[in-house]
């Protein structure tokens, strides 16, 4: 207990396995305000080695809000209470003396727990996989400056591609639906010249493999937007769905194979 | 046809039915509301705008059937949409954040629609029923708008209408933002707006509709 | 001690590479499909070689230890990537990037690998470009570029402050596309845990699945690493969580040569250390540099806020040593210099760090200006310290940022172990003793896409398509070893966590192995290394078993190899006696402070050979400047 310190009472998921029931455990710990929320599980974890019990299992990387390994839902929130970060960019500062924090993993049929607060989410690469890029191969491409592409193009496309593929928004949907992560990508390429070929069979793809994996579908509650690390906007899925309806009615392919 | 099957099976595809039938729908109650507001005029003025529409009986019958595909197909697929999601999340948070990233109307939308559709239920039974299958055409031409009288001086009746086109309001609120965003129709330009001139209905639809039951509550019809 | 061949071609540097891609043996396309590649690793030289070769043909094998491809710490790249486009029309050109390269890395890189990065910079933007990576656009619609620093032209691609990222995902949407096309059988949560050597040729690996905790063998004609640097020696460093050594560090002990081990960069411009429980050091972008002004104050254990510290009280001591380049010093030059303010006891209220102050820039050119500017870093600044920086100067420290070490490779990427090839910041090759900002892009790129993808086939060309099966000895001998390490690791059940070992290794190498290097600290660390060592194999606590999640488990195999790293990197430091880059052995000095190199007797690569516990073999490889004059860097 070192001066400075808050005192905080954790409410942490432990569930041994995938298939295993879990509960909540009850954790005391006195923690520095500069430590982020990660670092404060890095010292409890510590202790309870050194107690030789059972560490509490997360994934994190890089602990600086780009790689989106990491995601607990932090009192309800994925991410924790405050907007645009990622778990690891959450520092006990913002906590009171003597509060209780309650941590959970994310919650999605799509994404099973693995171990306590550890989650599946590989669906998102099935997603990827169905048609997340531009069938180009490596070498026989133009010049980059061959293709202008208007600033604000650019600068749409960017928004779209800063999803760091966290998975807080399938968290935060009641309906865990994987659309704005989705709609991130597809509108990546929906709006950049270099995504057009692809444009209308890409999105009938990704969004047929969403389907089977068991996400939900949106309802338009926002809750992705307002939970999301980076900010992606739901304008995404606004152009998404008009893709996806667009590329029905117009393309000739009857039968999407992924 | 394969193909379109699919389309509307896809998780996109049935938030487009709920989207087109929800603006069908929406479009009706301006209709029917502007023809609600004839009551206000007096028993002549409702039971000869009740006449008119009997004029014109075989397409108000087809209307109506369209109509009930419409509302089959969006309390259908609604109730569809809801249990699958439902089963796409099947634990929940220990501690929910949901009032802080979500409006009202946009969760309550399965809550809010059950309970319009009881009272479609409901209201189809009282006044629908009463003012096609009740005894011959003449003498039902001076029934119309006792019928409705009576109804609404029932309390428990106007209270249930009142508190069934209030929440109508809220599920018109989020769904009719929601059903053009839907289209892929959500622009930084007009969207604002589209999200304001879906309150605007959604509140006008509510007064406009609670307003009746209440006035002839509070007014015995005099 | 031998002297390594690194099969340089012969001829005009200018057209080495496309002479001996002319020379090399080809495999025709429908035989390419008869052999099986394994690639470690899915950052950014794994994912674009992955991605490249099995558009080729090859059966690509791709492994990470990840939950998905898109994870690795490539990702966290901020500023940009290098390219001789000269689209700024500021003078630039292959030959300047190439020759502003071998400079930057203080004259220890092999010019011709360096050329050839330079020579294929080029391609990878417009391949990146292709795939749809949204670089930042002028109002033009053209590409836009920033400088860097250790250039005098704007060469520098960027996606916003994410550009690891944006081409990360472009390498991993490249091999998403393989693998839905099946050529690319991807395992997530896979760490490889041993190479497979069979008669002196990399024929497999080991895996570990981190969910189940099964160790698996897979088998193929050529195994490339592409599993990045071993900044976590240090324990803090700006590397991710679970960077690590071990798929390389394994490798050398079946035999691959480490080269340059004492080869690490320590970036100036990071977050300084909070307390005990800190996990990771967070850098800070460089460009902040160009505003801010770094001082401290003149007196010792000055423990006043910052802004009550006058004027005439503050040693701007960069601005001071050198004029002529000021707060813009290299990097090695700036971190050395932070480390000597704080040494003398200077440091912002007694800390570990010196202050970067915006102060002067924000009454030259408004709030609003640096806002602009900085806004975004700004705020991660605030975020987590919890300072504002816009009224309280930065706080900032140096940092182990990136390893221009690694193992051995010759002109073809291949390291001494015939069938073993080694990418990006894995491999030693192109950076010399000290990296320049926005290359390490470059490099993994240039080595995935446009390197591998020819030099893979040359090999290959020679080898027959025939597949070791896995039930051959020597994969069953590997699998036992391993096994029988993860046993003992959990039958040792000691007082001391992974972690608290972990850090005191940190401790040791960031004192001694860290910035400034000298004899007497290195024998010391050998020793206190060796000790630490000791003490892991009798004392560790791992908890839990080894069939399934055990993320301990998985920390006490990396933390292992360390302790072995850390004794050969200190060995190496010692070997060196002289400094260059980010070796600064304080023994070797100019009068004023400045690197000293010793290009008669030390114009070499130390390559280690791994003989046994605590013991290698040293063997050289000379280098050549036949392009670029050795000189003396001066930034005063």
């Amino acid at each position: 207990m070192s001066a400075g310190n808050i005192n905080l009472k954790l409410k942490i998921w432990r569930q041994s396995g995938m298939r295993a029931v879990g509960a909540f455990a009850d954790y005391q710990i006195s923690v520095s305000p500069d430590s982020s929320i990660l670092e404060m599980l890095d010292d409890l974890n510590n202790d309870l080695e050194k107690q030789g019990k059972d560490p509490v299992v997360f994934e994190s990387d890089c602990r600086e809000g780009i790689c989106g390994t990491c995601g607990l839902v932090i009192n309800g929130h994925p991410h924790g209470p405050k907007p645009k970060i990622a778990t690891c960019q959450l520092h006990m500062r913002h906590f009171n003396e003597g509060d209780t924090v309650w941590i959970e993993p994310f919650r999605a049929k799509a994404f099973p727990v693995i171990k306590d607060l550890m989650v599946d989410r590989e669906g998102f690469d099935k997603i990827m996989h169905a048609g997340g890029y531009v069938s180009i191969n490596t070498g026989g491409v133009p010049d980059a400056n061959e293709i202008p592409i208007p600033k604000d193009v650019a600068s749409t496309a960017m928004d779209a591609a800063e999803c760091i593929g966290c998975g807080a928004c399938v968290a935060a949907c009641k309906n865990a639906s994987a659309m704005l992560f989705v709609s991130a990508k597809v509108s990546q390429y929906s709006v950049l010249p270099q995504g057009q070929p692809e444009k209308y069979e890409r999105v009938q793809k990704m969004v047929k493999v969403m389907d089977e994996l068991g996400f939900g579908s949106c309802t338009n509650t926002y809750a992705c937007e307002a939970e999301c690390p980076k900010g992606i906007s739901v304008k995404n899925i606004a152009r998404l769905n008009r893709d996806f309806i667009m590329s029905k009615i117009k393309s000739n392919t009857t039968e999407i194979e992924v | 046809m394969g193909w379109l099957a699919e389309s509307l099976n896809s998780s996109i595809g049935k938030k487009f039915i709920m989207a087109v039938t929800g603006l069908s729908l929406i479009s009706f109650l301006l209709i029917h509301l502007i023809g609600n507001f004839t009551l206000y005029g007096g028993p002549e003025a409702f039971n000869g705008y009740v006449e008119t529409l009997e004029i014109v009986k075989p397409v108000i019958r087809v209307i109506e059937l369209v109509l009930a595909l419409i509302f089959i197909l969006h309390i259908f697929n609604g109730i569809k949409l809801w249990y699958e999601n439902k089963k796409a999340r099947p634990d929940t948070y220990a501690v929910d954040s949901k009032k802080e990233n979500t409006t009202f109307s946009s969760r309550t939308m399965i809550i809010s629609g059950s309970i319009v559709f009881i009272f479609l239920v409901l209201h189809l039974a009282t006044f629908w029923v009463a003012f096609n299958f009740s005894g011959d055409t003449h003498e039902k031409a001076m029934v119309y708008y006792s019928v409705v009288l009576e109804w609404f001086q029932e309390g428990w009746y106007a209270g249930f209408y009142v508190i069934a086109v209030l929440l109508l309001g809220f599920h018109l609120n989020h769904g009719f933002q929601s059903a053009f965003q839907t289209f892929g129709w959500n622009h930084k330009k007009y969207f604002p707006f589209i999200k304001k001139l879906g309150t605007i209905y959604a509140i006008l639809m509510a007064v406009g509709f609670a307003s009746i039951p209440i006035y002839f509550f509070i007014n015995g019809g005099n | 001690m031998a002297i390594l061949d690194s099969k340089v071609p012969e001829g005009n540097i200018a057209e080495k590479w496309t002479n001996h891609k002319f020379n090399m043996k080809l495999i025709n396309p429908a035989n390419k499909r008869k052999y099986d590649i394994i690639v470690v690793g899915t950052g950014l030289a794994g994912a674009s070689a992955v991605a490249s070769l099995a558009e080729l043909g090859y059966n690509v094998k791709a492994f990470t230890f990840h939950d998905s491809a898109r994870r690795a710490h490539s990702i966290a790249a901020q500023g940009g990537i290098n390219a001789a486009k000269n689209y700024q029309n500021d003078g630039d050109s292959i030959y300047r990037l190439f020759y502003d390269t071998v400079k930057g890395g203080d004259f220890r890189a092999r010019e011709a690998n360096v050329y050839r990065l330079a020579e294929v910079s080029n391609n990878i933007i417009d391949q990146c470009v292709a795939q749809g990576v949204p670089f930042a656009r002028d109002y033009g619609g053209l590409l836009d570029n920033r400088s860097f620093g250790g250039a005098q032209v704007s060469r520098t691609f960027y996606a916003r402050g994410q550009t690891g990222q944006q081409l990360l995902l472009g390498a991993y949407s490249a091999l998403n596309r393989q693998v839905a096309k099946k050529k690319v059988e991807l395992f997530t949560r896979k760490e490889m845990v041993e190479l497979v050597v069979i008669d002196g040729v990399a024929k497999g690996i080991i895996t570990r699945d981190l969910v189940t905790g099964e160790l698996n063998r897979h088998t193929a004609h050529a195994v490339i690493l592409a599993t990045g640097g071993y900044s976590n020696v240090f324990f803090l460093s700006t590397n991710a969580m679970n960077c690590n050594t071990t798929a390389i560090w394994r490798a050398h002990k079946k035999g691959a040569y480490f080269a340059n081990p004492c080869f690490t960069q320590i970036h100036p411009t990071c977050l300084p250390l909070h307390g005990e429980g800190q996990s990771k050091l967070a850098l800070m972008s460089e460009s902040l540099r160009n505003d801010g002004r770094i001082w401290v104050s003149k007196k010792k254990n000055d423990m006043r806020d910052p802004n009550q510290i006058p004027e005439e009280e503050r040693d701007y001591y960069l601005e001071r040593k050198y004029p002529s380049f000021g707060n813009l010093s290299p990097r090695d030059i700036s971190s050395r210099s932070a480390k000597e303010v704080v040494d003398e006891g200077r440091g912002a209220k007694g800390q570990d760090a010196v202050y970067l102050d915006f102060k002067d820039a924000i009454n030259r050119l408004g709030k609003k200006n640096i806002e602009e500017k900085y806004g975004n870093l700004f705020e991660i600044y605030e975020t987590i310290t919890g300072e504002n920086p816009y009224q309280v100067p930065m706080k900032i420290y140096p940092a182990p940022h990136y390893t221009m070490g690694g193992l051995w490779v010759d002109y073809n990427l291949m390291s001494n172990l015939p069938g073993l090839f080694v990418l990006g910041e894995a491999n030693f090759s192109d950076h010399g003793a000290n990296r320049l900002g926005a290359s390490a892009l470059m490099q993994g790129l240039a080595d995935g896409y446009f390197v591998i993808p020819y030099t893979i086939g040359n090999y290959l060309a020679a080898d027959k398509p025939t597949l070791v099966p896995t039930d051959h000895e020597e994969f069953a001998k590997d699998e036992a070893a391993v096994k029988n390490q993860v046993d003992k690791l959990l039958s040792i059940n000691g007082t001391k966590t992974v972690d608290d070992l972990h850090k005191k290794l940190g401790r040791i190498m960031w004192d001694k192995i860290g910035m400034g290097r000298n004899e007497k600290g290195l024998k010391e660390a050998i020793e206190e290394i060796r000790e630490l060592k000791k003490v892991f194999w009798k004392d560790v606590k791992v908890v839990g078993n080894s069939d399934g999640v055990n993320q301990t488990l998985e920390r006490a195999g990396r933390v292992i190899d360390y302790l072995e790293l850390g004794e050969l990197m200190a060995l190496d430091a010692l070997d060196r006696n002289e400094s260059c880059g980010g070796h600064f052995r304080e023994e070797y000095q100019t009068p004023e402070g400045e690197a000293l190199r010793d290009d008669e007797n030390f114009s070499h690569v130390t390559a280690w050979e791994h003989k046994g516990d605590s013991a290698w073999e040293s063997h050289i490889e000379p280098l050549n400047f036949e392009y670029v004059k050795l000189a003396t860097r001066s930034y005063k």
